[in-house]
């Protein structure tokens, strides 16, 4: 049987579709070979890049993250990671503006310690504000604070991430009933970042009408990274699938049968 | 000689120096990177006309692994 068809719904952030609504970053694997083929399994068209300081003592020929993943191919997405006040993270992306010849999607992420790696909010907006003024776009990591979501949206952020559970704890979504407020008063994308554990914590997020979901961790450190992109890839896919086709409603008390009542033998 | 700080580091150039000059020194051309003197961007098009001075302080970035 055919499965009827969806409407094309591609995933659009600040004007561009994605065929992909699984995003992934690049940290924490073996080597760059390693992280491509993880990407290339994922099926992401986003991935996230971090900025750092260049090794100076470096061999020339040492390979760069950027040859083997390289822009014409993917939509870079450098972050500000590691950043834990306004300033430092609106510097870091004005430098990535300049590597990546003007690119100006980026993701903000302005954290408030360096145990949770929680977000600082208060600093998160005020660089969400200048990055904005200065023609940013800005996908920004929050905390699944409805309101703080909301004033992100307000300043201009074009997509807001809150987490689902610590970065790097693969912890999974925590506060479902958060982020479906969030998604109830969203006019922007919504993605969740941070915190994804296993294949179902994705499709949870998805089920739940997310427009996207974030990892690196869950990904690079599953024991088979390679595997793990394509069970996300699927998760993410079906996630999605689900919510779109509408859950059966719940019946806490009472089941129903499947076969029919009529024509039993007696 | 100028005296740079370049990534926290001491690094010595010859004197009027640019950074098109500092760029090939530490055998970064045609990659991706960035370059920061003082705290303000060098944008690729100022690197050949922009002189470096004494006790300049350059940040230079690439993009590394990261989520």
């Amino acid at each position: 049987m055919n499965v009827p068809e969806q409407p094309p719904q591609p995933l659009i952030i600040a004007g561009k579709s994605y065929r992909s609504r699984l995003l992934v970053g690049t940290g924490k694997y073996r080597d760059f070979a390693e992280t491509r083929a993880a990407i290339d399994a994922s099926g992401a068209e986003i991935i996230t890049v971090a900025i750092r300081r260049v090794n100076i003592g470096q061999n020339a020929n040492e390979p760069n993250l950027l040859d083997a993943l390289p822009p014409s191919q993917f939509t870079i997405l450098p972050n500000t990671a590691g950043c834990y006040n306004a300033k430092d993270a609106v510097r870091t992306l004005r430098l990535a503006r300049e590597l990546l010849d003007g690119h100006s999607l980026v993701k903000l992420e302005v954290l408030a310690d360096d145990a949770t790696l929680f977000p600082d909010m208060p600093e998160t907006l005020t660089a969400a504000k200048e990055l904005v003024a200065d023609g940013f776009q800005v996908m920004v990591y929050c905390t699944d604070d409805p309101i703080q979501a909301k004033a992100l949206e307000e300043i201009g952020c074009v997509a807001v991430m809150p987490l689902a559970s610590l970065i790097g704890s693969g912890m999974g979504i925590l506060n479902p009933w958060n982020l479906e407020i969030i998604l109830d008063r969203a006019k922007v994308p919504v993605l969740v970042d941070a915190g994804i554990g296993t294949a179902s914590d994705a499709a949870i997020a998805m089920e739940l009408g997310c427009d996207g979901v974030l990892m690196n961790t869950a990904i690079a450190k599953a024991k088979n990274p390679v595997l793990m992109a394509s069970a996300m890839k699927k998760a993410v896919e079906a996630g999605r699938e689900a919510f779109l086709a509408g859950r059966m409603p719940k019946k806490i008390y009472q089941g129903s049968p499947s076969s029919p009542t009529e024509g039993r033998i007696s | 000689m100028l005296q740079l700080q370049i990534n926290g580091e001491a690094r010595e150039l010859p004197s009027d120096s640019s950074v098109e000059q500092l760029v090939a020194a530490l055998q970064l051309e045609n990659k991706r990177f960035a370059i920061e003197l003082n705290g303000e961007i060098v944008p690729r098009s100022r690197h050949a006309a922009t002189r470096l001075n004494n006790g300049d302080k350059l940040e230079v970035v690439v993009a590394v692994g990261g989520g």
